[in-house]
């Protein structure tokens, strides 16, 4: 190597170390004080969202504009076209959304890294919250953020094939008994009894409706004989043909084969009400309560919260915009507009008078189940519904039983 | 060869009346060095760090909260038995069969398309060309839709396999490995105790053996499709450099085409055969928009692959020094992959006809 060589080596690596130096100082400025006090200032709020459709983002923009109004704080809502992604880019930026949609997954890792604030208890109207819900958002005793909405599984029921098998409102079915019985009397050769997508997030209903679990008093419960139950009464059905899961009928989720009528029965969410009031107009349906099982009602919920970002500076006025949000009458704007349930019990009766067709959903909040919150659980979930794909064929004990050890793994964790 | 002594020569000569040039040099090549530097070599070197940092994805990887972590995120995937190690052997494994088909497939098919649009005697070879690159010019995006449209389990394909008897099955949600299923025909439906008790990342021999999902044959079917336009223009250059003469002396000398092919027109297209097959390498190893916007990793996780994996495992799951090792790894199985077919390429007879070499290299970039 000549000595020019060498010397053009020394600069480049200067450059780099110098370079990385003004990164690294570019980063640093972003720390706040940490003893739990929010910030404030003057600085305008940001909000981003992951909106369903321009039905949500107009309902959000308008709701957040008519509080900027009355605050005086300059607000803006940007769409994230992929919310995951760009909230990890505003984290490492240090200079993140202030208030952004989040899911009880994100909260675990985002919670995990520092980078969420933890304000729920700084909110007037907590106590308004469902507690379900405000446990969905609390990790290591702390309430993060406030529920934004929720939704719960019920079963979705198609009129005109019911009529057709000559089912009436009396056969609704109210326990697994009736439900693989209707559910074989509906089932032709064009369409399954049932049909649902085949993951946790569906087949879950039927473990909590055995009386089984997840977890349990931070216990993993996986391989209980409730949720063998479960996961038997499913593989049962499947195989006989009555249910089916929705990719094996050429449906891209349950929602799917309702829309083409490959299902007279599915197990959704509030979600399918939108669905089918913009895709498949014509269908007419009917919401009612999944039905027990061995343990009684059980369903599954989901529900987003209005993260806040540690690094924002303004999070007294993020907090304020939060309350506005949350409160029953906005909730209910928002409920009308694109259709999840208002997080808040003030706002329930309201939303029963005006939805009358929904109540199934809103009942289920009642006795529902939800995902445990902790980190790692998503993968763990990814690789049961790997496995649930072949429950056809598979031996139910043995899948739940890599379930446990790995809920186990990440439990003590 | 010839570049080095050239700029050997030039460098004798930087002293004296010469001695500007470096400056000016340095000044033209500046404004790429400095882009290469700030979005390449910087984010590279970021990038290496976070696979050694126990960095979590807030703020600056290089602000005083995150600590270097040695080998942890490395071990973690390598040596560890949890899911998340599991998940990384089972993407390892997949995308393995999907180099190990894709590759000589794609290599072959091209070769072959570049061979027959070359020929002379082909009415509308202009056509041919345009309609065999035009995949490669298509959004990937668009034909994995296209994909998965045609390989639903009513869909195009299983129709036309019906017509000859064929039940097809449900492609892109069937996890049934080929190789088990052919060892299944054979009558071996478990695998036997010495295959299923050990294995390699976490992942048994036996499954190992499974071979590619029928999703993930469908994606290779689909990278065979897309990719091999592209590889077949670099063909079709190294083609067009292999002079006539060396035909023509062929001919005379009683060669068949046939026996032309083989031992006069592959072994002239030996640079552009490891730029193809290099290139084929890198590109599979490395596949994610296919994964991203068609499976997800679905069904059974038999189409997930590192690199998916890695994208998944920083911005979903906040595992950033994880997703950053994974890019690492995957990046020196590249590198034995694409040294290990140097040496299998590698030129066994001393002497080349020098001049023919090359033009063919240089076409092939």
């Amino acid at each position: 190597m000549t000595r020019k060589q060498t010397r053009l080596r020394w600069r480049a690596l200067a450059l780099l170390l110098v370079s990385a130096l003004v990164l690294a100082a570019c980063g640093d400025d972003g720390s706040e004080g940490g003893d739990g006090d929010l910030t404030s200032s003057d600085d305008p709020i940001t909000v981003l969202i992951g909106s369903s459709g321009d039905a949500e983002t107009n309902a959000v923009k308008e709701a957040v504009a008519a509080w900027s109004a009355e605050s005086g704080v300059q607000a803006e809502v940007l769409v994230a076209t992929d919310l995951g992604q760009e909230l990890a880019q505003g984290f490492a930026s240090g200079e993140p959304a202030d208030l952004f949609y989040m899911s009880p997954d994100q909260l675990v890792g985002f919670a995990a890294n520092g980078s969420v604030k933890a304000y729920g208890k700084y909110l007037d109207n907590k106590d308004d919250f469902y507690e379900a819900l405000v446990n969905n958002f609390t990790v290591d005793g702390e309430f993060y953020c406030a529920p934004k909405d929720f939704s719960t599984l019920a079963l979705i029921i198609n009129d005109a094939m019911w009529e057709e098998a000559g089912l009436t409102a009396d056969d609704y079915p109210t326990t697994w008994e009736e439900l693989t019985d209707v559910a074989r009397k509906v089932t032709t050769d064009d369409h399954v009894g049932l049909a649902f997508g085949a993951e946790w997030q569906r087949i879950g209903v039927f473990m909590a409706e055995a009386g089984g679990a997840l977890v349990e008093n931070g216990n993993a419960v996986a391989n209980s004989d409730a949720n063998v139950q479960a996961l038997q009464y499913v593989k049962d059905a499947l195989n006989e043909g009555i249910f089916a899961y929705a990719a094996d009928i050429d449906a891209g989720w349950g929602g799917d084969a309702f829309g083409k009528q490959v299902a007279a029965m599915v197990i959704e969410g509030n979600w399918i009400t939108g669905f089918m009031r913009n895709d498949h107009p014509d269908i007419s349906y009917t919401v009612v309560e999944l039905p027990a099982g061995p343990a009684g009602k059980g369903t599954l919920q989901y529900t987003n919260c209005w993260g806040m970002a540690a690094d924002s500076p303004n999070q007294q006025a993020a907090l304020d915009l939060v309350e506005y949000l949350t409160s029953a009458e906005q909730m209910l704007k928002f409920a009308e507009a694109f259709g999840p349930m208002p997080a808040v019990k003030s706002a329930a009766d309201q939303w029963k008078q005006a939805n009358p067709s929904m109540v199934a959903f809103l009942d289920g909040a009642e006795y529902a189940q939800w995902q445990p919150v902790v980190a790692g659980i998503g993968d763990v979930i990814g690789d049961f519904n790997a496995q649930l794909g072949q429950l056809k064929t598979a031996d139910p004990k043995a899948i739940l039983d890599q379930v446990q050890s790995n809920l186990e793994a990440i439990l003590s964790e | 060869m010839s570049d080095r002594t050239g700029s050997k020569a030039c460098r004798a000569g930087s002293s004296g009346i010469r001695r500007g040039e470096a400056v000016a040099g340095w000044v033209f090549t500046a404004p790429v060095v400095i882009i290469l530097g700030v979005f390449l070599l910087i984010p590279v070197v970021m990038a290496l760090w976070v696979s050694f940092s126990d960095w979590g994805g807030r703020g600056s990887p290089l602000s005083g909260r995150v600590n270097f972590v040695g080998f942890d995120n490395y071990t973690d995937l390598l040596f560890e038995s949890g899911l998340g190690a599991r998940d990384f052997g089972t993407a390892i494994k997949n995308n393995f069969w999907y180099v190990v088909l894709v590759v000589p497939l794609q290599t072959a098919l091209s070769l072959f398309l570049a061979v027959l649009v070359n020929n002379a005697v082909l009415k509308g070879r202009g056509f041919f060309r345009t309609a065999f690159y035009f995949p490669s010019v298509t959004s990937s995006v668009a034909i994995t839709v296209l994909w998965l449209f045609l390989f639903t389990g009513s869909g195009v394909i299983n129709q036309i396999l019906a017509w000859f008897g064929v039940h097809g099955p449900n492609w892109f949600n069937d996890p049934t490995g080929v190789g088990h299923a052919l060892l299944a025909n054979l009558g071996i439906e478990q695998g036997p105790e010495f295959l299923t008790s050990h294995g390699f990342l976490n992942v048994s021999w036996w499954d190992w053996l499974s071979g590619p999902s029928m999703a993930m044959t469908a994606l290779i079917l689909m990278a065979v499709f897309t990719t091999s336009g592209t590889m077949m223009l670099l063909f079709l250059a190294g083609l067009q450099n292999v002079g006539h003469d060396v035909h023509e002396a062929a001919m005379i000398d009683g060669a068949t085409a046939w026996q032309r092919f083989w031992k006069v027109t592959l072994p002239l297209l030996r640079p552009t055969l490891f730029t193809v097959i290099t290139l084929g390498l890198i590109g599979c190893w490395q596949v994610f928009d296919q994964i991203y916007t068609g499976t997800a990793g679905d069904p059974a996780k038999t189409t997930l692959t590192p690199a998916y994996l890695s994208y998944s495992r920083a911005f979903r799951q906040q595992e950033w020094g994880q997703g950053a090792a994974m890019a690492f790894i995957l990046f020196f199985i590249i590198v034995i992959f694409t040294a290990f077919q140097r040496w299998l390429l590698r030129e066994r007879t001393p002497k080349q006809p020098k001049e023919k070499r090359k033009p063919a290299a240089e076409g092939a970039r």
